[in-house]
């Protein structure tokens, strides 16, 4: 029996008068990858961004609708924010690092949360790299600053940041974008590893990229999800005209 | 329209696909001409034969044009089922190729072709005649009706086969001396039931490429 990690009830979303999200109803199911494609403009990012209520920092954004995660309405007046961010984190387009060390980089949030026991920070700083495979790589320079790494390991620190949190789910826009090949395969590999510890969400232009890293694929149009289904049904046959003509590129 | 050179290079390889079709095509309508000519006629044979060499070197160019494309534009949804069936189809193709080529060269041998009226085995290789030009018609005007048509004509072949192989058991029962022709004529039947079932296979093929 699959698990249910948000389920998405009736959500419009409106950027001061135009309206960027229409009517999404989808249920995101828990240790598997879903990823959403689409053109430029879609809604996609806005809808991952609902997801942790990034779009609360913007100004003018009216969310209506529901998000239930584990049965709760992430947009109720009960939901800490905070907390739902510790639950869901995110990794952005761009690498981000804190100008600061690795080390202080991945210790960060659980300093943040007041651990102060060194022993137990090491592990999970340990821990962290090592999950995302960056740790070998980096093992002799943990106190070195982190804007040192190349673009593909900035990624992985950033991603490693995010796990050092314990996070349920990691909602990824476009995480690879600005990632050579090799550094792409790394972390498409990462995905396919942290899927069995997480649930994640992934917002990608790469059409390969989706086709080889998720379970399933919602494609969003105009601010609507116009298809979503089992990823490998998505790329051989799918259901919808508009995105048969936008897989094969016929588009527009 | 976006990818327009992809787009040509798919009509390219729709075209190919109807170039190989129409030789075996005109494979089995010529082993089919030696199989009711009296006088062996050793220039349809090397024809076929031809067309035999021909096919195989279609099949080649055909199959490096899919495999180019595949990894040079990674096809997706119908693109992905147009190309992935074209590969299979060429290989049935080339078999009936080669089957059309093993039934002419039995044919040419015969002496006996007044016998061979006697049998169903005209009547079969009608309706292979028909399957294979079907089968690559219904993909050139991707009608699925008419892929759905080759099936079931395998059925009807089928039977036919059943009935040659009986009247060759009565023909042996009979004794008339005439081993060599009912070996013949049984294994044409068997070539030509299996030509059926290569063009069942591309019958399918075209369902799936353009239905999923």
């Amino acid at each position: 029996m699959e698990e249910i990690c948000f389920d998405v009830k009736n959500v419009n979303l409106f950027y001061g008068e135009k309206q960027a999200l229409k009517n999404i109803n989808m249920q995101l199911l828990k240790h598997k990858v879903t990823a959403f494609i689409g053109p430029s403009g879609c809604g996609k990012s806005t809808f991952i961004r609902c997801l942790n209520r990034m779009n609360d920092l913007i100004e003018g954004c009216k969310v209506e609708g529901e998000i239930f995660k584990d049965g709760q309405d992430i947009y109720s007046a009960k939901q800490d924010i905070v907390d739902l961010r510790t639950h869901v984190g995110m990794v952005f387009q761009k690498p981000n690092p804190f100008p600061m060390s690795i080390y202080d980089n991945i210790a960060y949030g659980p300093r943040c949360q007041g651990l102060k026991d060194k022993k137990k920070l090491d592990e999970i700083v340990i821990t962290s790299l090592k999950q995302v495979a960056l740790y070998d790589e980096v093992a002799d320079r943990l106190h070195e600053s982190a804007m040192g790494l190349s673009g593909g390991q900035q990624q992985r620190l950033c991603i490693a940041r995010c796990i050092a949190m314990s996070p349920e789910v990691i909602l990824m826009d476009e995480p690879t974008s600005a990632l050579d090949p090799i550094s792409t395969a790394k972390i498409e590999d990462l995905v396919l590893e942290l899927k069995k510890e997480y649930t994640i969400i992934i917002v990608t232009h790469n059409m390969q990229q989706a086709a080889r890293i998720s379970d399933y694929t919602a494609f969003f149009l105009m601010g609507e999800v116009i298809e979503m289904d089992i990823t490998d049904k998505i790329f051989a046959s799918p259901g919808d005209k508009r995105t048969e003509n936008y897989i094969t590129g016929r588009f527009g | 329209m976006m990818r327009e050179r992809f787009k040509r290079e798919l009509n390219r390889l729709n075209d190919e696909l109807i170039v190989m079709g129409s030789m075996c095509e005109d494979a089995i309508s010529k082993t089919i001409a030696i199989l009711k000519t009296d006088d062996s006629d050793t220039d349809l044979y090397d024809q076929v034969a031809a067309l035999e060499e021909a096919t195989d070197k279609k099949e080649k160019e055909i199959e490096s044009l899919c495999l180019k494309l595949i990894f040079s534009e990674q096809p997706v949804a119908s693109d992905l089922r147009f190309i992935s069936a074209v590969l299979k189809m060429i290989s049935d193709l080339e078999r009936i190729g080669d089957q059309a080529l093993d039934i002419a060269e039995l044919a040419k041998e015969i002496d006996d072709h007044q016998s061979l009226r006697h049998t169903a085995l005209f009547q079969m290789a009608e309706h292979i005649a028909l399957m294979v030009k079907e089968s690559v018609e219904s993909f050139v005007l991707k009608d699925l009706t008419l892929a759905e048509g080759v099936m079931n004509r395998d059925n009807e072949v089928d039977k036919i086969f059943l009935e040659i192989k009986d009247e060759m058991i009565q023909m042996i029962t009979a004794d008339e001396g005439k081993g060599e022709l009912i070996v013949d004529v049984l294994m044409i039947a068997k070539y030509l039931e299996r030509i059926g079932d290569h063009s069942t296979n591309i019958a399918e093929w075209v369902k799936f490429a353009y239905k999923g």
